[in-house]
């Protein structure tokens, strides 16, 4: 592989220079179709070739009526558009080709240079740049998309756990980057430093303004490839996805001070300029919401149009977005919003087809415009008019930048720091204040200065590319060999053995655990639990999901459906005499190996082992080879084996959300099923537990003992379980019996006999038809299946005398539990009736 | 929300107790003194409960109010039934597990102290703990996080993690449709990887030693609310 690398990338490389001049030879290729026609103008500038094609039109129509005609500005636009989409593309697809290259250049440096690459080609034929970043497409068909994926593929719970100090960086950051830079440098200015320029302290602070913000786009596609910690890149990410919006406030109102000019600018002004920022931005998330909102409420009701039930999530997030700038508000904060808060109700509205539509296009859009924006900040480069040097100006606005993000960011982590319980270290302030890249944003708003007002506009434009260019390719270069020597935190540690893995598992799950005990989820636990539960969900979740959401409903009710499915692979599976073979194949190798470690050589079932992992798991056969391999080798092949195994079939922890903000993957985790065993088996052992701790007996621990239980304990077990899943589930008396039957692939032996002997009165199951709707944690009382209470056996002996205890059993589950009674202090011993629900019911939950 | 201080909260709560059930010795309340309000630092907080070291006075308010609410036979203590009405446990496949940890051997109770004394090992490590070195070792070292994960798996107390009990715990772990033969053999290689003296069971020195490339620190600690 790494071999035959260099070559493709030449190879590649000369198709690229022959795709580019597919791409530019838009306007030459209508040159080539007039020449028939003899003119003989030169065809090297542009303008003539628009009226050779006018000539060409005209001349066929004189004809007669004309077989084929040429109309080339009829198409030229969107024709234009396309082939760029095309060179954008193509470029992307060869520099991802060279994957070595990437691991040392980021994507988007290297997309910079092909941007210069092409740039000079244009530049060379045409004499003049034709193509630029026009701010109006970039603002308006280019950065929505983007800002849209970074907002709906959002981390929502790292996001909102760290909200305050993403804010703070976001919003007293870029104030304080743009202001220190603004006034540092018309300090210079004054000091003499950069010669004569006509830049008062105004236009000063607007280009601090515009350069202030680090660019979500940059940031991404360099911090992507690196792989820094989740808590490190949330920070740099959301930071430079807020300070966006931030900036281009900014960079309003301090355009609208400059368009005021310096004599009419007085404190209430200033005071209005202040507020203004305050509700631009703050109307802009407002708005944002708004349409996130509108989003979960209409895909609600979008089932019967399936088809564009996606669409309505682009359009409105455009619409929000459009809005937004049609109101002066902040556009970017508000499609951000948008689709933070969408991104859950629309998830669990939409058909699971219409949502994976949502985030591939999302993608697709977003990575396509990312390349798009990169090329064209090269290409913009390749212009002799932006190109004024002044060498203090620029030099000192790099070293400006570079210090005060420094300062910033170090400053402001201090102060963070007194209120974080996990601090940002040294190291990732380090990182962070090296990641401040800048990118097109402040380019479009460069492009966006006014000429009749900034003198020096061309200058600042000059500038900011620098920065760019200095920020993203240097910068981006060096960020990686930067992160791996100060020793980063690196977000996922690749597992190596199988107890780091089963025990990272095993971590997870137990954090999960613990903070479901103590009570929270991150700092938006009171949204989350309350408000949100409550009310968000209620209005905006489709009533079917939101009950599948709360009490775990969806678990039975896709119990048949699974069981279903399941028989279906099952026959099949079973069908194929193959893999019965290589099964039973498959253990008696494990069990040869461990008997028999000997160094024998590995037989034929040794292949045909492998050839089963490689069904099973998409393990690369390796067993043509195997036959030459000393013992070690089978070693390492049963462990590649184990691993998969283990990685097929580990549970996944419940709130996983490792790189999902990446843009250019994505994964669904769509293991439900796994709920379901766990739950079940969750279930199960608490009522094992609990029936042996009534009976007295230890707790078994063999794991397969459920196959050695005599048929009365099942029968006892399934009835339990059913009356317990009645809870949950609700389910008619027919499917219970029918799912017990039909569950044979599980392992909980579920033979329900209908009609059969009630052997202990205490495990009637309950048919009231109130218990069937509360869930046990919801219920007031304790529930008989969840009691293997230790205490319970102690006190067996006394127990049984107090007849009265058991009586509420026998009647009905929705007594109290005797044991916790027993447990109760004595106070209460005299009196046995049950707590009244009603008093507690409020209380609960 | 209740501002009131946690201290007065706690003995409220223990007066209850005994007021409510008088016959079982308790353990003595936490003192009541406040921590120094002065202190900017929240970490720098000595909290009344030193033992658990939870940090900050807000965090304790907020794990109490937890607490009475996850309370429901209103004793102050809370039992393995008041854990498992937590709905999320039950689609924890660990869940279990975890509820056992938090009850001491042959108790099934738990006081406020032995719930926060369980969460403490699940905060945070702070800078200046690693570098001061403490008289006594604090619940949230690396080594006491690695000593509640070993006590998952080591159910009957022998400092051993036997292929029994590793077995039960992948069992909890992995899905249906893995067979029980390759489950045996995935807890046979894991041993094999852990176990250095050959007594096909994991020791608490082979834990910690075949997990120490691992980021314990970060992936057993949790951010408790202020």
């Amino acid at each position: 592989m790494q071999r035959c690398g260099r070559v493709p990338l030449w190879l590649l490389g000369s198709v690229l220079l022959i795709r580019f001049t597919s791409g530019i030879s838009a306007v030459d290729r209508d040159v080539q179709q007039t020449r028939p026609d003899s003119r003989p103008e030169p065809p090297s500038e542009s303008t003539p070739n628009q009226s050779h094609a006018d000539h060409g039109h005209g001349s066929s129509a004189v004809g007669g009526i004309p077989v084929v005609t040429f109309k080339w500005h009829h198409v030229e636009t969107p024709y234009q558009v396309a082939l760029w989409i095309l060179v954008a593309g193509l470029a992307k697809l060869v520099i991802e080709a060279n994957h070595h290259v990437t691991n040392v250049i980021p994507e988007s440096a290297l997309l910079i240079c092909f941007g210069f690459i092409l740039g000079g080609i244009i530049w060379g034929a045409d004499k003049v740049q034709t193509f630029k970043l026009n701010p109006t497409v970039f603002f308006f068909y280019l950065l929505p998309q983007i800002i849209l994926d970074t907002g709906y593929s959002m981390p929502n719970k790292l996001f909102f756990g760290n909200m305050g100090a993403i804010l703070v960086y976001a919003v007293i950051g870029t104030c304080w980057n743009a202001a220190s830079l603004g006034l540092s440098l018309w300090g210079c200015h004054q000091g003499g430093a950069m010669g004569d320029l006509d830049i008062g302290l105004l236009q000063y602070l607007l280009f601090g303004s515009l350069i202030a913000a680090v660019d979500p786009v940059a940031v991404i596609a360099v911090f992507e490839q690196v792989h820094v910690n989740e808590v490190l890149f949330i920070l740099v990410f959301g930071e430079s996805l807020l300070n966006d919006g931030v900036t281009v406030v900014l960079f309003n109102v301090f355009d609208a001070f400059v368009s005021l000019g310096g004599a009419r600018i007085n404190a209430v002004e200033i005071i209005k300029g202040i507020i203004s920022f305050f509700v631009v931005a703050f109307g802009g998330s407002l708005l944002g919401l708004v349409f996130g909102l509108l989003i979960s409420l209409l895909t609600k009701v979008t089932q019967k149009v399936k088809i564009i039930e996606p669409a309505f999530v682009f359009v409105l997030g455009y619409l929000s977005y459009l809005t937004a700038e049609m109101l002066s508000l902040s556009s970017i904060l508000s499609i951000t919003f948008c689709g933070v808060s969408c991104q859950k109700y629309i998830n669990a509205n939409m058909a699971e087809s219409s949502v994976s539509t949502v985030r591939y296009v999302m993608k697709v859009f977003a990575n396509g415009s990312e390349t798009i924006i990169f090329v064209f900040l090269g290409i913009s480069a390749i212009d002799t008019e932006i190109w004024v040097w002044n060498t203090g100006f620029i030099l000192l606005t790099l070293f400006f930048i570079f210090v005060y993000r420094i300062i910033g960011v170090f400053f402001l982590t201090w102060i963070l720091n007194r209120y974080r319980l996990v601090p940002v270290e040294f190291i990732d302030q380090v990182i962070m204040s090296y990641g401040g890249l800048r990118g097109a944003v402040a380019y479009g708003l460069a492009t966006l200065l006014n000429e009749s007002k900034i003198k020096e506009k061309n200058l600042m434009i000059c500038t900011t590319l620098l920065v760019v260019y200095f920020t993203v390719i240097l910068q981006g270069i060096t960020m990686k060999p930067l992160v791996n020597w100060l020793k980063v935190k690196k977000a996922a540690v690749s597992e190596l053995t199988l107890i780091e893995k089963l025990q990272s598992k095993v971590f997870d799950h137990m954090l999960v655990a613990i903070e479901d005990i103590s009570g929270q989820i991150g700092h938006n636990y009171m949204r989350d639990k309350y408000f949100e539960e409550r009310w968000m969900t209620r209005i905006l979740m489709k009533k079917s999901v939101r009950k599948s959401r709360d009490c775990v409903f969806k678990v039975f009710h896709q119990l048949n459906l699974k069981d279903a499915m399941s028989y279906v692979a099952e026959g099949e599976r079973r069908g194929s005499l193959e893999f019965v073979r290589n099964e039973s194949a498959f253990i008696d190798f494990k069990k040869k190996f461990v008997d028999d470690c000997s160094g024998a050589m590995p037989d034929i079932t040794a292949c045909m082992s492998d050839d089963y992992s490689a069904i099973i798991d998409q393990v690369p056969s390796v067993s043509l080879e195997m036959h030459e391999q000393n013992m070690k080798g089978v070693r390492e092949t049963e462990d590649i084996n184990t691993h998969h195994l283990l990685q097929q079939h580990l549970y996944k922890g419940r709130k996983q959300h490792r790189h999902r903000y990446s843009r250019s993957h994505f994964n669904v985790n769509k293991d439900e099923n796994e709920v379901q065993e766990i739950f079940q088996r969750t279930m199960r052992n608490r009522l094992e537990s609990f029936k042996s701790a009534k009976m007295g007996v230890s707790p078994p621990k063999k794991i397969s003992k459920h196959t050695k239980k005599d048929q009365q304990q099942k029968v006892i077990l399934v009835r339990q379980f059913k009356t317990h899943m009645g809870w949950y589930f609700q389910f008619p008396e027919g499917d219970a019996s029918g799912f017990a039957a039909s569950d044979g692939s599980h392992p909980f032996p579920m033979t329900y006999r209908a009609g059969a002997g009630i052997e202990n009165p205490a495990y009637i199951p309950d048919l009231d038809p109130m218990a069937a709707e509360i869930p046990p944690w919801l219920a007031e009382y304790d529930a008989g299946p969840v009691a293997p209470s230790q205490r319970a056996q102690l006190r067996l002996p006394w127990t049984p005398s107090d007849l009265g205890r058991l009586a509420p059993l026998r009647i009905s589950t929705r007594s109290n539990d005797s044991f916790a009674q027993a447990d109760a202090p004595a106070a209460q011993q005299k009196d046995d009736e049950p707590p009244t629900p009603s008093k507690r019911d409020g209380r609960n939950m | 929300l209740a501002k009131s201080c946690p201290g007065q909260e706690t003995v409220t709560l223990y007066l209850r107790g005994v007021a409510l059930r008088g016959r079982r010795p308790r353990p003595a309340p936490p003192s009541t003194s406040p921590p120094p309000a002065s202190t900017s630092h929240p970490i720098k907080q000595e909290d009344n409960l030193t033992e658990t070291r939870l940090v900050s006075h807000s965090q304790i308010t907020r794990l109490y109010s937890r607490f009475t609410s996850l309370d429901k036979g209103e004793n102050g203590t809370l039992s393995r039934e008041d854990f498992q009405r937590i709905p999320e446990l039950a689609i924890n496949p660990l869940g279990d597990r975890i509820i056992n940890a938090f009850f001491p051997e042959g108790e099934d109770q738990v006081n406020f102290r032995g719930f926060m004394r369980i969460l403490a090992h699940f905060r945070p490590i702070e800078d200046n703990e690693k570098k001061s070195v403490a008289v006594s070792e604090p619940l949230n070292s690396r080594t006491n996080k690695l000593l509640f994960a070993f006590r998952l798996y080591d159910l009957d107390r022998d400092d051993k993690i036997s292929r029994e009990e590793l077995l039960q715990v992948l069992r909890m772990m992995v899905g249906v449709n893995i067979s029980d033969d390759q489950l045996g053999s995935i807890a046979d290689r894991t041993i094999q990887e852990a176990d250095t003296n050959g007594d096909n069971s994991i020791s608490f020195n082979e834990f910690i030693k075949v997990l120490e490339k691992v980021d314990v620190e970060q992936k057993m600690s949790i951010r408790f609310l202020h």
